[in-house]
């Protein structure tokens, strides 16, 4: 389990590897929203917890079908299907390896985008807490959508249309948070729910994820 | 360490490609399959290493018993070959890799990347992961293709040198390694044609 994980995040960091790929597609979309709303910076503190978390969304999807696609690919996955590692964990290595690739930086990188949006002083702490507890259930969804794209060719079109609906109540909960947030509110409900619907997928998810991939694999 | 196929069918597609086969493998023995392109041998495999279930029949492997080789070998281009070897190694926990780098004459490569390797030598890379798991029944799907004879007899003596330790393989492959081996022609057992082909919804519940 731990060598899977270590060789997954080498192989993000080696030339290729994509890291990086989801935090400049984050930083683009949110110079672009500026751009195309205007600089009025009351309307731009209104939309940004809701445009940061929109483009962090589709900066995590932009690197689902690498998760296990590669592996299909080069023969890897039937190769460790018949080896001691069982395919639940190894869907979950999977996903926290995206995540900790994908969800960290972009985590990272939300307040300094939060400034470029106008976002009010008080708004970056919620906003930081609703990514770091929101962008699991992305990792760990998408692992799910990987595995039931998995020997598609050009699968990656098909997982975002199939992911993009799941992660619907993610972003709802999310982005609510950061409002919450940023507009001192209070933030109990939104956070419980987000917590929730994390907590549960990374509970449940690795099952489906592993029985459909079984499947493809035959 | 006994590998054992009882009356055993497998499908492809749904389809029912080989039916009726039955071997047995026991410790120091190897078997080689032979057979026309499409007959089944990948399936057939793939099958005994528990990819897919049978279609009928049974198949009898010990747990955690079998090491399979694809026609794709499982590499990274963008490790080297000592990591690639390594992490194989660390799945099966296993942590000595040094008799595999030796015995497919790896040593000079262990620092290139996988990537810049020719086709023999990611193949004799990938055949050497099976040295690294451990593991006593080696299911190999066309081991030498793109080797050339030097190679082919690296791969010969590890098989040899494995058999001698006990352990079995079952080979599908078309040229003659020099071991003494049972070979299995295949061919005879192709289905019968005109089954009716297990519908896809069908087949993702069996």
């Amino acid at each position: 389990m731990k060598a899977l994980l270590v060789r997954d995040l080498k192989l993000a960091f080696r030339a290729g590897g994509g890291f990086g790929l989801g935090i400049a597609f984050f930083l683009i979309v949110v110079i672009l929203v500026p751009f195309s709303v205007g600089p009025e910076s009351g309307l731009l503190t209104k939309i940004a917890p809701g445009v940061l978390w929109l483009g962090a969304l589709l900066a995590c999807l932009l690197s689902l079908d690498r998760i296990l696609a590669l592996d299909w690919e080069d023969g890897t996955l039937d190769l460790v299907a018949t080896s001691p590692l069982p395919l639940e964990g190894v869907v979950s290595v999977k996903a926290l390896a995206h995540w900790l690739t994908t969800g960290v930086p972009l985590v990272v990188a939300a307040p300094v985008f939060g400034v470029l949006l106008n976002l009010p002083p008080q708004g970056f702490l919620w906003l930081v807490v609703s990514l770091a507890v929101g962008t699991p259930a992305l990792s760990v969804i998408g692992t799910f959508g990987a595995a039931l794209t998995v020997g598609i060719k050009r699968g990656g079109l098909l997982l975002s249309l199939l992911i993009l609906p799941l992660y619907v109540p993610t972003l709802i909960f999310g982005a609510e948070l950061a409002r919450r947030g940023a507009e001192g509110q209070d933030i109990t409900t939104p956070l419980l729910m987000l917590a929730g619907i994390t907590f549960g997928v990374i509970a449940l998810l690795p099952f489906a994820s592993a029985l459909v991939l079984r499947m493809n694999l035959r | 360490m006994i590998l054992r196929v009882k009356d055993v069918s497998v499908a492809r597609g749904g389809v029912a490609v080989l039916e009726g086969l039955s071997f047995e493998i026991g410790p120091g023995q190897a078997l080689v399959l032979k057979g026309p392109n499409g007959v089944g041998k990948t399936t057939l495999l793939r099958t005994v290493a528990g990819l897919q279930p049978p279609f009928k029949g049974e198949v009898d492997a010990p747990e955690e018993a079998v090491a399979y080789a694809a026609h794709s070998d499982g590499l990274k281009s963008m490790l080297t070959v000592e990591e690639n070897l390594r992490f194989w190694a660390e799945v099966f926990a296993q942590s000595d890799i040094e008799k595999a780098i030796q015995a497919f004459d790896l040593a000079e490569l262990r620092n290139r990347l996988a990537g810049s390797l020719s086709a023999g030598q990611k193949r004799r890379l990938g055949l050497a992961r099976l040295l690294v798991t451990g593991r006593p029944i080696w299911v190999l799907d066309e081991p030498t293709v793109s080797l050339d004879t030097a190679s082919v007899q690296l791969f010969a003596n590890a098989v040899r040198a494995h058999l001698a330790t006990g352990g079995s393989a079952l080979l599908a492959t078309h040229i003659d390694l020099g071991l003494d081996v049972t070979v299995l022609d295949v061919g005879p057992f192709r289905a019968k044609q005109g089954d009716a082909p297990v519908s896809g919804y069908d087949e993702a519940f069996l």
